[in-house]
């Protein structure tokens, strides 16, 4: 457990103003770090503060709040978000509330849901910090109020706070947080905290505007891609063309030839060139000769792979989860159903290419990031640098986007970085900068996955079987997170959505093949395993409810009798959507249809009715998407629109056009002609209804992609009769 | 030495002739609110005005900049249309994690600027060169038509 403590005291007594507060382990050294955040690379660095930042929270003499976010800001709303939390107990003013991310340090800032590291994902931000902050705010309260009191001689319980002044109503005295904040970091931090009862909410479950969203409408939000330090190098780094590919030899005289470029060395990655600025740094790389030593490369296809999974797919694999009897249920079936999927390798594609700042000294080595797991990729540094972890500092800047990219498991453009810098013995501090084109052939890809799906129907009717049977590579296997994650030789990120199928059938087997000679990195992408086990589920479903002759919404309450959240979402989305009353027909040589889905991930429940206009040709537009979500409480619901907004952009883009595709061990797609996601003329109309809940909050980052696309996929079939199983649509399959 | 006329000044660049404008801005003159996604006047991201159109700037040497006066984000605010977008976009929450958004708001203020009451359709027509990997494109269309009525109305910071 951790222990709340006044970390301001020491400072206070050195003279230092304001209450910083926070939790630590007991024992923790405070050593003083360099303060992180946006807006704080480099040149920009503000010279006054003077805090350490083991703290969740600083108040200052000007009424500022400031919030230490422990969670990186890549888009999903987080900062803003923790500081609600923080900022609803503490009854601060919002305006006066700004947040900066905190440093690399798991024993101060680790993810409560992961244990001992530091980290962003698997929509937890809010979840695992939902008491964490709150108490710190309320803490942080009830110590202005009790400088309040000394100061006035009053007892505490006569005192009220609101936006970020306390009162004393009786003799009408008042303070704000700011002329309060010295004394009250004198004031003994209480051993425990009352938190707020949610009716007295005024920014939980409101609209708080998000505190990032000034910066990233002036152009003043900081990126990783936006530090400049005095006497950097910019990185750009020839890759080799297949994985496991390695430089044999290489001639770097052109590069060198070019005016401005200053190094050329050879890492374990490839050879980088670097140079004062990005355009030099990648006219040197292009210049590179280099012979590449393929005989250990990769050299299989998207197809050939996809071969080899339909060939293992006919044996069984490891049973993820076992109900009834499944083989005596098909045995005794009168109708099977049966289909199989198609998934292809998907590139997260941030629209910030990955990229790191590495700065090496005598004593340690110090980082700008979008930094998504702290304490992974402060050990991969460390253990690569010789260095203790806690001589690695992180400055953690706003990500452009990550959808999973930014927390590499191998720490892979991170150590990149690091490589360079120390392939020049730290001479200079080094911006390594991935081009569109590096980004998206350096792996760590959604894996593809081949499934295989069949259903049992008894003389009734009734569905009494269902078999699943996936196969894909594993993320976790030989991973940090192989410890938590994998049971039994079964990766669980391979196989959620589907071995956690709510649906009641009595016999039911899902089961699955892990190959281990596919040597593509792959890697989490937003939703994870549900990116595919929702679209198999949903779309089998559906089919499986035509075949029963059965309404699909009213199949699912039927089979959902014993999971209320899911049956909750979904009949409020039909609902809104008007589910059963007829669309609107198109135009003449237009089909129209409407489709359902649901599913929960990271303990969030999404439903999604989607509306669809198939033209003569076979093109798909969607036209509206009716979501709706429960999240429990929703902290800022705004941002769970937004969230709910993008999640079906982003799902739309891997359905209507993502794909990567290997071709002799060549990834074939480089930029966004060939890998396009979606632009704004493709995007729908999307109304979201958020079901009240006073359950603690879940997650809400990625639960808005699985259904979206057998949603759409689902109404697709019920304008045209076609079900497509292979992903991206190839549309021409749905020409009139 | 290139001579550039940039949000109104007139700026020296030691640059090879064929650098591409973003590069120019984002290295050498720090303007970074300028964004690179693509290099290949794919996704937007690079968005300024020359010559108050908007053009890609990953994709345009310095060389055929001579004598034409280029607008970053830094200096957006200068224009009416630019404070009315960039207000609107703040009212509706639009940037996710924000990186596309210097070269969204770029494209707006160009369409607001020659087309005060822009339809669906304009909008599109506009804006589909700048991708948005967040896909807040749900906002960006309400922000342009909230910024078109407050122009309207007079008020282009509400
Ligand atoms: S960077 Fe210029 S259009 Fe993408
Ligand atoms: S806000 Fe993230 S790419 Fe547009």
């Amino acid at each position: 457990m951790s222990e709340l403590i006044n970390l301001s005291r020491r400072q206070f007594l050195q003279g230092g103003a304001g209450l910083t507060l926070g939790y630590a382990l007991p024992g923790v050294a405070m050593a003083a770090l360099p303060e992180a955040g946006p807006g704080k690379a480099g040149a920009g660095l503000a010279a006054d503060l003077h805090f350490e930042p083991n703290a969740f929270l600083r108040i200052d003499a000007d009424n500022s709040v400031t919030v230490l976010s422990k969670h990186l800001e890549m888009g999903q709303g987080t900062y803003t978000g923790l500081a609600t939390l923080v900022a609803e107990e503490l009854d601060a003013d919002w305006k006066t509330v700004r947040v900066i991310g905190a440093p690399a340090d798991a024993r101060r800032y680790n993810n409560l849901f992961w244990g001992p590291a530091q980290g962003t994902g698997g929509s937890t931000a809010m979840a695992n910090s939902w008491e964490q902050m709150r108490k710190a705010g309320a803490a942080a309260r009830a110590m202005l109020v009790a400088a309040a009191a000394e100061l006035w001689g009053v007892p505490a319980s006569a005192l009220s706070v609101s936006e970020g002044v306390v009162r004393h109503a009786a003799s009408r005295r008042q303070a704000s947080f700011g002329q309060l904040a010295e004394a009250a970091a004198r004031q003994p931090v209480p051993a425990d905290v009352k938190l707020k009862d949610p009716a007295q909410f005024r920014l939980i479950g409101k609209k708080a505007p998000r505190r990032d969203t000034p910066e990233k409408t002036d152009g003043s939000a900081q990126f990783t891609q936006d530090v400049h330090l005095p006497g950097m190098l910019v990185a750009v780094v020839a890759h080799p063309p297949r994985f496991g590919g390695k430089v044999r030899r290489f001639d770097a005289a052109a590069a060198k030839a070019v005016p401005g470029v200053v190094e050329v060395v050879q890492i374990p990655q490839g050879v980088a060139v670097l140079a004062k600025d990005t355009w030099t740094a990648k006219t040197g790389r292009d210049a590179l000769k280099i012979e590449w030593d393929e005989s250990a490369a990769f050299k299989l296809g998207s197809e050939e792979i996809f071969a080899r999974y339909r060939e293992l797919a006919k044996k069984p694999g490891l049973v993820a989860r076992q109900d009834g009897d499944t083989d005596a249920a098909f045995k005794a079936a009168a109708l099977v159903v049966s289909a199989s999927y198609d998934f292809p390798f998907l590139a997260h594609a941030a629209m910030e290419p990955m990229n790191c700042v590495v700065r090496l000294s005598a004593t340690g080595c110090e980082v700008w990031n979008g930094e998504q797991l702290h304490t992974g990729d402060q050990y991969a540094l460390a253990g690569l640098l010789k260095l203790k972890p806690e001589q690695v500092t992180i400055h953690t800047l706003y990500a452009g986007g990550s959808f999973g990219r930014r927390a590499c498991k191998d720490s892979d453009y991170v150590l990149e970085a690091a490589h360079i810098a120390k392939a020049i013995d730290g001479r200079a501090p080094v911006k390594l900068v991935w081009l569109r084109e590096d980004d998206m052939r350096a792996g760590y890809y959604r894996p593809l996955f081949h499934h295989v799906m069949q259903a049992a129907l008894d003389q009734q009717g009734k569905l009494t079987g269902w078999r699943h049977r996936l196969v894909g590579q594993s993320i976790l296997i030989g991973s940090p997170f192989e410890k938590m994650l994998v049971k039994n030789g079964i990766d669980q990120v391979s196989v959620e959505g589907a071995s956690t199928l709510p649906y009641a059938i009595p016999n039911l087997t899902v089961d699955v093949h892990t190959p281990m000679d596919i040597a593509v990195p792959v890697l989490w992408w937003r939703s994870v395993g549900s990116s595919h086990t929702a679209y198999s589920t949903e779309t089998f479903l559906d089919q499986v409810a035509a075949a029963m002759n059965k309404d699909p919404v009213a199949l699912r309450l039927e089979l959902l009798a014993q999971h209320p959240r899911h049956a909750g979402v979904l009949k409020l989305a039909a609902d809104k959507a008007g589910w059963g009353k007829p669309l609107n027909p198109g135009k003449p040589g237009e089909r129209r249809g409407r489709g359902v889905a649901v599913h929960e991930s990271f303990s969030s429940y999404v439903a999604q009715v989607a509306e669809v206009t198939v033209a003569k040709d076979g093109a798909v537009r969607v036209d509206r998407v009716v979501c709706a979500v429960d999240c429990g409480i929703a902290i800022n619901p705004d941002n769970v629109r937004a969230q709910l907004e993008g999640g079906v952009g982003f799902a739309l883009s891997a359905l209507l056009h993502g794909a990567i595709t290997l071709k002799d061990g060549r990834v074939e797609q480089e930029n966004f002609d060939t890998y396009a996601p979606i632009r704004i003329n493709e995007m729908p109309r999307v109304d979201v209804h958020i079901l009240p809940s006073a359950q603690p909050p879940s997650g809400i980052g990625e639960p808005g992609v699985p259904p979206l696309a057998p949603a759409v996929a689902n109404a697709v079939a019920a304008a045209t009769g076609k079900w497509l199983t292979r992903l991206p649509f190839k549309t021409d399959e749905l020409a009139a | 030495m290139i001579q550039l006329k940039i949000n109104g000044k007139a700026q020296h660049v030691e640059v090879a002739p064929d650098t591409p404008l973003l590069w120019a801005l984002r290295d050498t003159l720090l303007l970074t609110g300028t964004k690179y996604g693509c290099g290949r006047a794919l996704c937007g991201a690079c968005t300024v005005h020359v010559d108050g159109q908007p053009m890609r700037s990953c994709s345009v040497p310095v060389s055929a900049l001579a004598g034409r006066s280029v607008t970053t984000i830094e200096a957006v605010a200068a224009q009416r249309a630019g404070r009315a977008v960039q207000a609107a976009w703040r009212k509706l929450d639009v940037p996710q994690c924000g990186y596309c958004q210097s070269g969204q708001i770029m494209s707006a203020v160009a369409l607001l600027a020659q087309n005060h009451k822009p339809s669906d359709a304009d909008i599109d027509a506009a804006m589909s060169g700048n991708l948005c990997r967040c896909a807040t494109y749900v906002r960006i269309r309400a922000a342009i038509h909230e910024a078109a009525r407050n122009l309207a109305l007079g008020n282009p910071t509400p």
